[in-house]
């Protein structure tokens, strides 16, 4: 167990130093959001419309683009190897390193969705369905991506490859979370349904993607 | 000391004189029940009363897109069976399928933008269906990435092989999702299989252009493999005697 | 003299064969390496070398045979790659050492004379630090079989020196190690196993 939580802590901890990537992927979010708006134009009322979407979109681009960073780093320094040849389970592992990513990234997003939504013209009663659709959503981001990451932690630029790969098992994520932070900001019913689908979602891919990530890393040790 | 590789744990000396007797057969099947289930399709079966002549671009469309599932449940299935036993055959019969499949993917796509022109005044629309096959085509495009990309292909083999199984318990998620996300945004959709009254005679040119297609896709694969196989013996003849496997001396 | 026997840890391999790149590059490879030994392979770059050590270490599933270690969780593996984090500092890669192996960090730091670089991050250090770093490591597991790839590669005399002091005091507590190696190195009664094309 004391293992689990160092592999979080020190990633959470490597994704906060110099290069580590979290505040990039969050700057990259508003960037994303800003451009949006750009591209939109000043018309606040269309803004609000579209806001749940174009957050819930930044922030599956904002995860997608630190995913690289997620195994890649640690099988070219050699710390795979102690990682796999330590703390018990591989597939433990890639849990805990799912979860460090998600800190790092879709914690961070969250939290700092409330000021970009303002850029948006989200308040009030529309933001709380918003946080919590992330708030469910964003692991099971965390969590698909890091399958990815582990299937292609052997290659040297593989940042288009995991995009290519990981945009279709986004879709449900995707689907479900914008849908749940569209329908409670609308009062629409549908909003709880959302809200479980996403849930479910995320709990599969909690279950499912480390042992996916612990068989795909097997390959990628030699 | 022979030249030992892990492809020669398989017997492709048989699997070659199978795919030499099969390949043909396939091939003239394919060719035989497209032409009878075309001729069916355009001339001997009624049109629908609400579409009326478009409804035959469903003889191309609809086998199309049940072939891009089937493809992708025999990689997925070929790819169980290479990773459990470490058969290459299987290895390289998933491979070889992921390009077929997403050219049925792709044609089922094409055809149902075709037919929807017609019927809803748009080459796409956002239609459950359809958006399901489009994302099982980026499905079919990461898988064939991730072989290209990973130089060593006994390791890319596994790799794919995580990738297709995956793909594959995901893809009901995916279609659940999208009929979802189409029923509360837009209504029902026109463009079903069959459409909401098919009449008894069509089923005669969709069955004969299923057939026609299942066999095109064992003759392609079948003469993919051949290829594939032929390529890794030259390039194992290439390496001969260069790269015999050491053994450990006591000094 | 050092404390009696501490471990009693045997790894065995049978029929090994191993694989790189889907070819087969070392077989029937039979080894035992028991409490206090050791064993150095030789041979010519390519031979292989370092896939038969991931194998042995249970990180590269072979083609055919198997590894057996007597006991659980008893090898520990240094590649040639060191294995730490380049913006840790050495503090706080042996702390998220210690805390994997469940071990602590102990005198692995003065072992390799780490003290005066303790606080520095890792990729400022020169080559021989680093190397010196990830052969902490080996100490620090407490684990009984050492497996290391080149671990002199890239060190000084003084701290080559120190590396066959800590062997030797390894195997004297039972401890074994298997290596791999281009540079002379100083271990009495080393088996020495030549991987021959």
């Amino acid at each position: 167990m004391s293992g689990f939580l160092a592999v979080i802590a020190r990633d959470v901890r490597l994704a906060f130093r110099a290069g580590g990537g979290a505040l990039q992927a969050a700057a990259f979010f508003a960037l994303t959001i800003v451009l949006f708006a750009l591209a939109v134009g000043p018309d606040l009322t269309l803004m609000s419309e579209i806001a749940a979407p174009v957050l819930w979109t930044a922030a599956l681009l904002a995860t997608l683009i630190s995913l690289e960073q997620i195994y890649r780093p640690d099988r070219e320094d050699g710390s795979l190897d102690v990682l796999a040849e330590t703390n018990g389970l591989l597939a433990l592992t890639a849990l805990a390193k799912a979860i460090a990513h998600w800190i790092s990234t879709g914690l961070l997003l969250t939290a700092a969705t409330p000021v970009l939504a303002l850029l948006l013209n989200i308040e009030g009663d529309a933001l709380w369905p918003l946080l919590l659709s992330l708030l469910i959503g964003a692991p099971g981001l965390s969590l698909i991506g890091s399958f990815a990451a582990a299937l292609t932690a052997a290659l040297p630029r593989a940042g288009l490859l995991i995009a290519i790969i990981v945009s279709p098992l986004y879709a449900p994520i995707l689907i479900f979370g914008a849908g749940a932070a569209s329908a409670g900001a609308a009062g629409d019913p549908q909003y709880s349904a959302n809200l479980a689908l996403l849930g479910a979602s995320s709990l599969f891919a909690a279950i499912f993607s480390p042992l996916a990530s612990a068989a795909a890393l097997r390959f990628n040790l030699d | 000391m022979a030249t030992t590789t892990l492809y020669e744990f398989a017997n492709p000396v048989r699997f070659e004189r199978i795919a030499a007797r099969v390949f043909p057969v396939a091939l003239a099947a394919a060719g035989l029940l497209g032409a009878v289930g075309l001729y069916f399709a355009l001339f001997n079966s009624p049109a629908d009363y609400q579409q009326g002549d478009t409804v035959r671009i469903m003889y191309v469309h609809v086998p199309a897109a049940w072939m891009a599932m089937f493809c992708y449940s025999a990689m997925a299935v070929s790819s169980t069976a290479g990773f459990i036993w470490k058969h290459p055959l299987a290895d390289v019969a998933a491979k070889e399928t992921a390009p077929i499949g997403a050219a049925f993917t792709f044609l089922a796509l094409f055809t149902g933008s075709l037919w929807g022109k017609p019927m809803w005044g748009a080459w796409w629309a956002w239609d459950a269906r359809l958006t399901s096959v489009l994302i099982l085509f980026f499905l079919y495009l990461g898988y064939m990435a991730l072989w290209r990309a990973v130089p060593d292909k006994t390791r890319a083999a596994k790799l794919a092989a995580i990738l297709a199984i995956v793909g594959f318990v995901n893809i009901p998620i995916i279609k659940f999702s999208v009929d979802w996300w189409n029923s509360l945004h837009q209504p029902a959709s026109v463009l079903r299989a069959g459409g909401p009254s098919i009449h008894p005679d069509m089923l005669t040119p969709l069955f004969l252009m299923i057939g026609a297609y299942v066999f095109a896709y064992v003759a392609l694969l079948l003469a993919s493999m051949r290829n594939e196989l032929t390529a890794r013996r030259l390039a194992r003849m290439e390496n001969a005697g260069v790269h015999a496997p050491a053994s450990v001396v006591e000094r | 003299m050092p404390d009696a026997a501490r471990y009693n840890v045997t790894l065995s391999a049978r029929d090994l064969a191993v694989a790189r790149g889907g070819r087969v590059i070392v077989d029937g490879v039979n080894l035992s390496v028991g409490p206090g030994e050791a064993v150095i392979f030789r041979g010519p770059n390519g031979a292989g070398k370092t896939t038969l050590l991931r194998a042995l270490a249970g990180l590269l599933k072979p083609v055919a045979g198997e590894v057996t270690v007597s006991d659980e969780d008893q090898t520990v593996f240094c590649g040639v790659l060191n294995g730490g984090k380049p913006t840790l500092t050495v503090n706080e890669n042996l702390r998220f050492w210690a805390a994997l192996y469940s071990a602590r960090v102990g005198e692995a730091r003065a072992a390799f004379g780490l003290e005066p670089v303790e606080r520095r991050p890792m990729r400022e250090l020169s080559t021989g630090y680093q190397r010196r770093l990830g052969l902490a490591r080996l100490v620090l597991s407490g684990r009984a079989i050492w497996i290391v790839d080149e671990p002199t590669a890239g060190l000084d005399t003084a701290s080559t020196t120190a590396f066959e002091r800590l062997l030797a005091e390894h195997r004297a507590r039972g401890g074994a190690a298997i290596l791999a190696t281009h540079e002379p190195l100083e271990a009495p009664n080393a088996r020495t196993l030549e991987l021959r094309p």
